[in-house]
């Protein structure tokens, strides 16, 4: 147990919190201003990473696949947004549940059908392969770190969009009183369209991103996006702040609790049942996060609703 | 109205006719396949009969009730597991070798997966509306992972139960007696739900789904109102993950999947919320339906999804619904 192991898995928690919270900021935006709850997000996810292997497969390039994975879930996004969710928002969540729920089988059959079951490769670009040296002699994944410079960048392109710009004071107005807002002469319905079309690229661009270190296949929208909505409900639910400081708990969590808790047990255990009640614990280990913020904070850090 | 709820009735005494006859006929016929399509509607009714006590009854849109579904499932599969390999289960106070007994089986897969929706229960219904729906879908991923991180009783790979279990009188191997015990099930699960949906818990649950803060003004908790009803929910649906279990004779960690929860959620809509028979037709659609399309496509889940949606978005109700008329009175 080196320092720089440390140092080495704190950075992969953050890599895959900056991802989840590309994931859980769509989904956060999406609620607070349309009240909907979007199951299918991790369809757009998948998305994302379909059309991103498919365009770098076909042209050789991960940059047109970045962009194709952007342009292809948001178009995804806007498509189903005017077909099947805008009949939604007057709807229960009861609803919503289940068309979204509609919306998975359709999207996962349907890219099963399209590109098979077995799963496509996303290769690292040339460019971002192999290992950097970092201070203190640490040796990490340049792609891996890329990865955490893009998501914080993208978040800090969010919140001036939310924070600083026109489209964003319609989008915070929106949360807060959408009859007004429409009164006032602002198309709700291209708004709604436009705010779903971003929390759907959102999606793609993460799933493409991760999609270079894991394999691009049917199904991996739905445990990230199960991990998006623990986020949320650790976050609060319409807060994009509490969606980037719920994603880096959650990702820094899950990542040191299976690395360290089975060291942790082998301190006063035996190894054979130290590695068993690690890894048992470290796979509940967000959940129990998640229960310890509902007793102390039941609608989240930075959450106003109940 | 009258007219509606007389109807209504007939449609249920018709369905659950069907559900001896029909097996009864394939029993004769030689087809015990459609048996074993018949048991898994009724073991799926069962779980969505369940789930329609906290969904139907209480208003709370429960997306983790496979949860409850696979700790029923694991219940039994932990018991049979340490019954056949001679290993006993603990050892003190007393020596249990763990049980291939149903009656056993089912009090325990009852009251541990009741346990577990109380604890659930308890933190979810801290919350309400869609922060329910994402804790309840989260508490159900937390047991898929915690189950296959769980190598003592097969991890990934799950646990298969060689022997079917037995039922004292009954040859449970013979898929009809097999059957009438999960028909049985059903049935008194059913009869439950009917009585408490008219009792004074029943009554005061559909208040306080409906207008909370009058329910409070007359000094009832209706949050206690709903941790009961999702209590004995998840414990209904347990015991429907323990006959599942052992229909397969298997039990591993798909039983606690999302999608199921989904599933069970998608029964109740398909036969109609709040109506007694709704989830046994919806079980019944399903099962049919799964076996028809996947004759017909590999990729027929497409298609299911695409009815599904229409049902959402367009039909409203239910196949009790269109049957037997427009919603209940008092909806």
């Amino acid at each position: 147990m080196t320092l720089s192991l440390v140092f080495e898995q704190i950075l992969n928690g953050l890599q895959s919190g900056i991802m989840l919270f590309l994931m859980a900021a769509g989904l956060t935006l999406i609620f607070g201003v349309m009240g909907l709850i979007n199951l299918a997000h991790g369809s757009l996810y998948m998305v994302g990473a379909f059309c991103a292997a498919a365009m770098a497969g076909w042209t050789g390039s991960f940059a047109l696949g970045l962009v194709a994975a952007l342009a292809g879930a948001a178009a995804a996004g806007a498509l189903i947004e005017l077909v099947v969710i805008r009949r939604l928002y007057a709807r229960d969540h009861l609803d919503q549940v289940l068309a979204t729920f509609a919306l998975i089988l359709i999207f996962s059959e349907g890219t099963r059908w399209v590109f098979g079951s077995f799963p496509l490769y996303l290769d690292v670009p040339e460019a971002l392969s192999g290992p950097v040296s970092l201070p203190g002699g640490i040796s990490y994944p340049l792609y891996r770190l890329a990865i955490i410079g893009v998501g914080l960048a993208v978040a800090a392109g969010l919140f001036w969009l939310i924070g600083q710009t026109r489209v964003g004071v319609r989008i915070r107005a929106g949360e807060n009183d959408r009859e007004m807002i429409a009164a006032l002469g602002v198309d709700i319905d291209r708004l709604y369209t436009f705010v779903f079309a971003l929390g759907a690229a959102l999606a793609g661009l993460a799933g493409a991103l991760v999609g270079a270190i894991q394999s691009v296949q049917v199904g991996m929208g739905e445990p990230v996006l199960i991990l998006a909505f623990v986020v949320i409900v650790i976050g609060g639910i319409g807060s994009i702040k509490g969606a980037l400081v719920g994603a880096l708990l959650v990702g820094l969590t899950e990542t040191l609790g299976s690395v360290f808790l089975p060291v942790f047990f082998k301190l006063f255990m035996a190894p054979a049942a130290a590695t068993q009640a690690g890894a048992s614990l470290s796979s509940m280990a967000i959940y129990i996060l998640m229960a310890g913020v509902l007793v102390w904070k039941p609608s989240g850090l930075f959450g106003s609703r109940g | 109205m009258g007219g509606v709820m007389r109807r209504e009735l007939w449609v249920n005494a018709a369905l659950w006719l069907g559900l001896i006859c029909v097996p009864l006929w394939a029993h004769w016929a030689g087809e015990p396949f459609t048996i074993t399509l018949a048991t898994r509607a009724v073991i799926f009714a069962v779980a969505a009969v369940g789930l329609n006590i906290a969904l139907g009854l209480g208003g709370l849109v429960s997306l983790g009730h496979a949860a409850f579904f696979g700790i029923g499932g694991y219940a039994m599969g932990i018991l049979a597991f340490h019954a056949q390999n001679y290993q006993p289960l603990f050892e003190w106070p007393f020596v249990f070798e763990g049980s291939q007994s149903m009656p056993l089986i089912w009090v325990v897969a009852f009251a541990v997966s009741g346990l577990c929706a109380f604890v659930i229960g308890l933190l979810a219904l801290r919350t309400s509306g869609v922060y329910f729906i994402m804790i309840t879908l989260a508490f159900g991923q937390m047991f898929y992972f915690f189950s296959i991180s769980w190598a003592a009783y097969g991890g990934e790979d799950g646990m298969l139960i060689y022997v079917r279990n037995g039922f004292p009188g009954l040859n449970t191997l013979d898929p009809i007696q097999f059957y009438g015990l999960c028909f049985a099930v059903l049935s008194a699960a059913l009869l439950v739900q009917a009585r408490l949906a008219r009792s004074p818990f029943g009554l005061a649950l559909n208040a306080a789904r409906q207008v909370p803060e009058r329910v409070r003004a007359v000094g009832l908790d209706p949050v206690r109102l709903r941790l009961l009803a999702f209590t004995l929910s998840g414990a209904i649906t347990g015991l429907a993950g323990a006959l599942f279990a052992d229909l397969n004779r298997f039990v591993s960690p798909s039983m606690f999947s999302w999608q199921l929860s989904g599933e069970f959620i998608v029964f109740i809509i398909i036969g109609g919320t709040a109506r007694l028979f709704g989830p046994v037709v919806g079980a019944m659609v399903f099962v049919g339906l799964e076996h028809l399309l996947g004759g017909l496509s590999e990729y027929w889940h497409v298609w299911f999804g695409a009815l599904l949606l229409g049902i959402v978005l367009f039909g409203q109700g239910g196949v009790i619904g269109m049957i037997a008329g427009k919603a209940r009175a008092h909806d």
